[in-house]
């Protein structure tokens, strides 16, 4: 078998990306863990954080996941977030004007997200 | 134009009116009832996933949680009942509301104080019409609801259920909502979301399938801390679609058959009105002719 695992990254309202990939690197409570094809079944708790997933074809897909769960089983990986965007999806100058103003009025909440959306477009 | 014709013709005018209305009505539900229920599919994947996940702790640990465990005398239970906001849909949320009371009936009678949690304006103008107290209310999203709108219910709900019951917690959680079957068959049913059974939940997953021994990050109890909660949200989002496309497909329906009525109805006056305006003709021309007959008469007298 080609050494290739399946990905599903579900949000709550939608299927945000699915497709095969070599690795996917994700952040849990107890640290980055990095996934690849033939990984033990593993269920975690995904910290807010850039997940990056290395496709089939080379590529790399970078999400923005605002907590959620990563569950591996039969070389089929979920990553469950009630909120997750593509990099691509991202507006790098309305999140900076979100980050401004979260800091301004002191919403650790909404600056988390706002740090969490700008690294994952560095990190794309 | 005789004062019974008039009438009938005003008639007309005002229920064709409000056919053009209905049938207005009966097309933005129809394009709507769509788009909840490619919102119910859209939610399908997280569901899906987060009930295997469930199941996975569930039957991969002993773990114990108190929204797993069974209390042991249920003193106080949580009703959550889902109506709409706006009404002209048939028995939809009197159907709802039935079948909350009912079940607060079934409740209370197992020596249970039931706190009720409202969504929806219609429920909770029933209630308050009543008098009745409800512990909480959310109005405004019944339409199309979000998840915000569904973390935003189950927020106190969770809440209340992991205070002890002697602070006024609750030990059970029902929810009453409308399942949409089809276009034509929606069905209000309640269930209890909590205290989960796994043993439940795993009776959900395809027959067959063994599920493997997962290593849990950082641990068990932790990732059903997380997931718990996740999963309640979900049902109730789940839930709130369901209501809101069953709303939908109600409304289409009641309006459907107000605009059949509102057809048949200016049929009915057509025909009145047709009646109305021949009788009159025909009480004229009897006029006509027996003035003219009258008059007839007194010149062929005078010539004698």
């Amino acid at each position: 078998m080609a050494a290739e695992l399946h990905v599903a990254l579900v949000a709550a309202d939608r299927e945000v990306w699915s497709g095969q990939a070599t690795l996917v690197v994700a952040r849990t409570t107890s640290g980055d863990i990095g996934v690849m094809p033939g990984h033990q079944p593993l269920l975690g708790v995904l910290e807010s954080g850039p997940v990056t997933i290395r496709t089939s074809e080379g590529g790399t897909v970078v999400v923005a996941v605002h907590g959620g769960f990563i569950s591996f089983a039969d070389n089929k990986l979920s990553l469950l977030a009630e909120v997750a965007e593509l990099a691509d999806e991202i507006d790098v100058q309305r999140v900076e004007r979100e980050l401004e103003r979260a800091k301004a009025e002191g919403d650790a909440a909404a600056e988390r997200r706002a740090d969490v959306r700008l690294r994952t477009v560095s990190a794309r | 134009m005789g004062a019974q014709l008039r009438v009938y013709k005003r008639r007309i005018r005002s229920v064709t009116a409000t056919k053009k209305i209905t049938k207005a009505m009966e097309m933005i539900a129809a394009s709507r009832v769509v788009k909840a229920q490619r919102k119910v599919a859209a939610s399908t994947p997280y569901a899906t996933e987060l009930t295997r996940a469930v199941t996975a702790v569930g039957t991969g640990s002993n773990t114990k949680h108190p929204l797993t465990t069974q209390a042991e005398t249920v003193t106080r239970s949580a009703v959550l009942l889902l109506t709409s906001d706006r009404g002209l849909a048939g028995a939809f949320n009197s159907n709802a509301i039935k079948a909350a009371e009912q079940l607060t009936a079934r409740l209370e009678a197992e020596g249970q104080q039931v706190d009720t949690y409202i969504v929806g304006r219609r429920g909770v103008a029933h209630y308050n019409f009543r008098e009745r107290k409800i512990a909480d209310q959310w109005t405004g999203f019944t339409d199309e609801p979000t998840y915000a709108d569904a973390k935003k219910v189950a927020a106190p709900l969770i809440e209340a259920i992991e205070k002890d019951t002697a602070d006024g917690g609750v030990d059970e959680l029902h929810i009453v909502y409308t399942e949409f079957v089809s276009m034509m068959t929606q069905q209000a049913l309640d269930a209890r979301l909590l205290p989960l059974s796994l043993e439940e939940v795993a009776q959900e997953k395809p027959q067959g399938e063994i599920l493997p021994l997962y290593d849990f990050e950082p641990s068990a109890e932790d990732v059903l801390d997380a997931l718990l909660p996740r999963y309640v949200e979900s049902r109730i989002y789940n839930a709130l679609l369901q209501s809101a496309a069953s709303k939908h497909a109600a409304t289409r329906r009641a309006m459907k058959s107000a605009t059949d009525n509102a057809g048949e109805l200016i049929n009915t006056l057509s025909r009145l009105a047709n009646a109305a305006r021949q009788a009159e003709i025909t009480q004229e021309i009897s006029e006509i002719v027996g003035g003219s007959a009258a008059l007839s008469d007194a010149t062929a007298g005078s010539d004698k």
